[in-house]
């Protein structure tokens, strides 16, 4: 029963993140709704299966998947916005700090 | 409640599938093929649940692996300019 909840919860998170991806206004925003949402929920999703299986060797093989997803999810979505970045889809704005843009040509390329 | 769970899934598919097809540029196809993922991974998860049967379980594993490989080269692809 807690590990139907738990399932559950997750999936809910899950379909958060999908419309914030759907219905978010571009890349960079859209990424933020994935990687944070679909994180904690994948996560949330496979403890509450692994409170609903029996056998030990399926409990270990969902906890792994959730250690690998905690550690790639972040760094593919860094990697992602970065490469978006370059790609020059974001429009540039001049009153926040921007790490990316090079001190040489303050604009990037559109 | 486990049939709640597959209609969730299905909505956040539909979802990430809107996305896929629409998307303006090709950063936003990988962003939704990343949640298609996840939706994968999360309905193998609750289909062993209510199974009871595990033997999809080892495919989360490498579902992980190979999205996070598929995410970094392309955007490594990406950042190269090669779209």
């Amino acid at each position: 029963m807690l590990g139907e909840a738990l399932a559950l919860l997750g999936c809910v998170l899950v379909l958060l993140a999908a419309v914030g991806v759907a219905r978010f206004p571009d890349v960079l925003t859209r990424m933020h709704a994935l990687s944070k949402a679909t994180t904690l929920g994948l996560l949330v999703v496979l403890i509450g299966a692994a409170i609903g299986v029996d056998t030990f060797n399926d409990v270990t093989s969902l906890l792994l998947a959730g250690a690998l997803q905690v550690l790639t999810a972040p760094v593919g979505a860094n990697l992602i916005a970065r490469a978006s970045y370059q790609s020059s889809e974001i429009p540039h704005r001049v009153d926040v700090v921007d790490e990316l843009s090079s001190p040489d040509e303050p604009a990037p390329r559109w | 409640m486990i049939e709640l769970c597959y209609v969730v899934l299905t909505l956040a598919a539909l979802c990430f599938s809107y996305r896929l097809l629409r998307g303006p540029s090709l950063s936003d196809r990988v962003i939704s093929i990343d949640g298609l993922l996840v939706v994968m991974m999360s309905t193998i998860a609750v289909h062993a649940m209510d199974t009871g049967r595990g033997s999809f379980i080892p495919v989360i594993v490498v579902l992980t692996l190979v999205g996070f490989l598929s995410t970094a080269v392309v955007a490594r692809f990406v950042e190269a300019g090669g779209a």
